[in-house]
């Protein structure tokens, strides 16, 4: 599969480090925008904001919520809480890596593949995402699912999988 | 016309509530019905969800877990008339798990539409803001002291004596932050509000940036939460088209603008300087303590920064007066606390009610036991930095004192059950794996420390020499409490000890050998 298009790093960093807006803010706007904050984007951020690289490089690489390559076009972050954990989220972790053929990484920050994925998924751990009352919960590309079972994620799993074949196909 | 509800906050999406609306709306066009399809916000009663509900003459009659694919059956059975249908719940307000509950902070959830500034004020919305204004910024800090409300984010600090301190301080700019980074698992009140009923932080808000004199507010939303952040960037802006926000608040005079931040993943951020540093762009790292924000916080500015929950509650405190408020609670913990039951729980939910009930009527005369129905075993109260609980403290009233007394904390109020196939000694080594993937690493008992309790609670549980390793355990959670600048490495072991205390055998160790230190 070909990479999306990504505006060029400086044009970027132009339309989005308004002022007013802190580095943060500016990094979500990039990631909101390509899917990930393009490591090229560094030198242009430390330039306009008037801060070191290793400050930009600093606020990227301590937030989990952000990439430095793109998501796997079909995503999947599993709840490994304690809410969750108390209604057998461990158990389904294990049923999404054999249904799935694929390993967690720890949120994108995997010290040997940071935020690397190998084929179309990719299998990320999150601490809460607020549905405790109906655990076990995941998002599927940013989609909330509560109360999955393994048959559940089975089929949900397959209906994002036959989603991105079908958007690969129209492309 | 018959109105429908059909709830719109992320739990009920994240069960497929859009697809039954649509259901509806469809099945309503095809039958040539007349109907007005409102998406509220949760009643909380999450055991529940999605519940549908329809306006009758009797009162508003509810239909549970629902699916899209009962819509023609609900239809069938005539439930635009309150039809009885398997789902059938009779009157929600009639369902003893909110009938009995007394909701204060959470009084309108799920009842109205909650980006509509007409219902929130048919609802009781904006007295609060209306009487703060016609007092002195002063008198508002002495009411909310008075009233007795503590931090509800979990450090219970008094809420009117930090306004208090940044009112008296002298400055060009103050600010008013929230702190809507709930991180912690368990734990779901603060996501209710902001889906459920927005402006009821953003009038709380509003409160405090008068009584402090702070023209700017910011709400810092954690990133997992992007339905809270959509439903209050839009609220925002409705408010200040209604004019509760802007130059003129209320016709007042007085300025108070609000914005919406957004956090990126980082759980220590919920320290509350640690989200000061993120919200000025940086790395979410702990300030040291002094200067207290409340004097030197956002900016460097004097910063009142408080929990979801604790600014939730003003309106209701300066709507009904401080006395009103703090005739309900126990003790020095006055007035309401809204209450999450989570994890393996048979009716899980919100549950808001006066401090002094017990985990025990909690759990079972709420909860109806575990979801597996299995024995419960264990519960931690507070989120992941609180204690584990055994049933033989299931009777402590719920009150910041009486927990303290036993090593436990009441923290926000979010409880989450384990049943008797938990292994304890596993979730006291994620306790630490957790603090290891979330240590901002300013401090070393946090940064290192809780590497060395990953690894010693791993060589306990292999019996690897293990009446040496918990001394060793016991030591090191000793200066992580001591020794670390925030709750993040300061409390991770209160789960460990509470484990190792009253769960030995889980670590393969002999029940009756451990001396119960306190955590």
């Amino acid at each position: 599969m070909e990479e999306t298009a990504v505006s060029a790093p400086d044009d970027l960093v132009r339309r989005h480090a308004q002022p007013g807006r802190t580095l943060l803010a500016i990094l979500h706007a990039i990631q909101d925008e390509t899917g990930f904050v393009p490591p090229a984007t560094v030198v242009p951020l430390a330039k306009a904001l008037n801060l070191s690289r290793a400050e930009v490089h600093g606020v990227i690489t301590y937030y989990h919520h952000f990439r430095t390559a793109p998501p796997a076009p079909v995503t999947v972050q599993l709840c490994r809480a304690e809410a969750c954990r108390s209604m057998g989220s461990e158990a389904l972790a294990q049923h999404v890596e054999a249904h799935t053929g694929c390993r967690f990484g720890q949120h994108g920050h995997d010290a040997e593949h940071p935020h690397a994925h190998v084929g179309p998924v990719a299998l990320e751990s999150v601490y809460c995402l607020g549905q405790c009352a109906l655990s076990p919960a995941m998002m599927i590309n940013g989609t909330l699912h509560a109360k999955v079972t393994p048959q559940k994620f089975d089929k949900l799993f397959a209906a994002a999988m036959t989603a991105v074949a079908r958007a690969e196909e129209a492309a | 016309m018959t109105r429908v509800y059909v709830p719109r906050d992320s739990s009920a999406l994240a069960l497929g509530a859009d697809a039954i609306a649509e259901a509806i709306e469809r099945e309503a066009a095809a039958r040539g019905a007349s109907i007005e399809l409102v998406r509220n916000g949760s009643r909380g009663l999450l055991y529940l969800e999605p519940l549908v509900e329809v306006q009758t003459a009797e009162g508003r009659v509810g239909y549970a877990n629902v699916e899209a694919d009962d819509v023609g059956a609900l239809f069938d059975a005539g439930f635009l008339q309150g039809g009885q249908h398997a789902r059938s719940v009779g009157l929600v307000e009639q369902i003893p798990y909110l009938r009995k509950q007394q909701r204060l902070t959470f009084a309108r959830i799920g009842i109205t539409d909650p980006l509509s500034t007409d219902d929130y004020v048919a609802h009781g919305g904006l007295e609060g803001l209306r009487n703060a204004l016609k007092m002195a910024g002063a008198d508002v800090c002495e009411a909310l002291v008075e009233s007795g409300l503590r931090g509800r984010g979990g450090a219970a600090f008094p809420a009117g004596i930090k306004w208090r301190t940044v009112a008296n301080a002298q400055a060009d700019q103050k600010y008013i932050v929230c702190n809507a980074d709930e991180g912690d698992s368990g734990t779901f009140s603060d996501r209710l509000v902001m889906e459920s009923d927005p402006y009821v932080l953003i009038e709380g808000m509003t409160i405090a940036g008068i009584a402090v004199g702070a023209t700017v507010g910011h709400i810092y939303v954690r990133s997992e939460y992007p339905h809270s952040i959509a439903a209050l960037e839009e609220a925002i802006q409705r408010a200040r088209a209604a004019g509760w926000l802007g130059d003129d608040v209320l016709g007042s005079g007085k300025r108070f603008e609000l914005f919406v931040a957004r956090g990126a993943g980082a759980y220590v951020c919920g320290e509350e300087t640690a989200l000061l540093e993120s919200l000025e762009g940086k790395r979410g790292i702990v300030r040291a303590k002094p200067p207290l924000p409340a004097l030197a916080g956002l900016y460097g500015k004097p910063t009142v920064i408080n929990n979801v929950i604790t600014l939730a509650t003003v309106p209701i405190i300066f709507a009904k007066g401080a006395a009103f408020y703090k005739d309900f609670g126990m003790g020095r913990s006055r007035g309401t606390l809204p209450f999450q039951l989570a994890g393996n729980i048979a009716r899980g939910g919100l549950v808001e009610l006066a401090f002094g009930v017990t985990l025990r009527e909690l759990m079972f005369d709420y909860g109806g036991g575990t979801a597996s129905g299995r024995p419960a075993r264990a519960v931690q109260v507070g989120g992941p930095l609180g204690t584990y609980l055994p049933e033989s403290q299931w009777d402590i009233p719920m009150d910041y004192e009486a927990y303290a007394a036993v090593g436990a904390v009441v923290g926000h109020g979010g409880l989450v059950v384990h049943d008797d196939t938990s292994n304890l000694a596993e979730l006291a080594q994620y306790a630490m794996e957790f603090c290891t993937l979330e240590s901002c690493g300013k401090c070393t008992p946090c940064r290192i420390g809780s590497t060395r309790g990953v690894e010693v609670i791993a060589k306990i549980r292999k019996g690897d020499m293990s009446e040496k390793q918990v001394t060793l355990l016991r030591d090191l959670c000793d200066t992580m409490v001591s020794g670390s600048l925030c709750a993040m490495g300061g409390m991770t072991p209160y789960p460990v000890i509470s484990a190792l205390d009253h769960f030995p055998e889980d670590f393969g160790l002999e029940p009756a050998t451990q001396p119960a230190a306190a955590a």
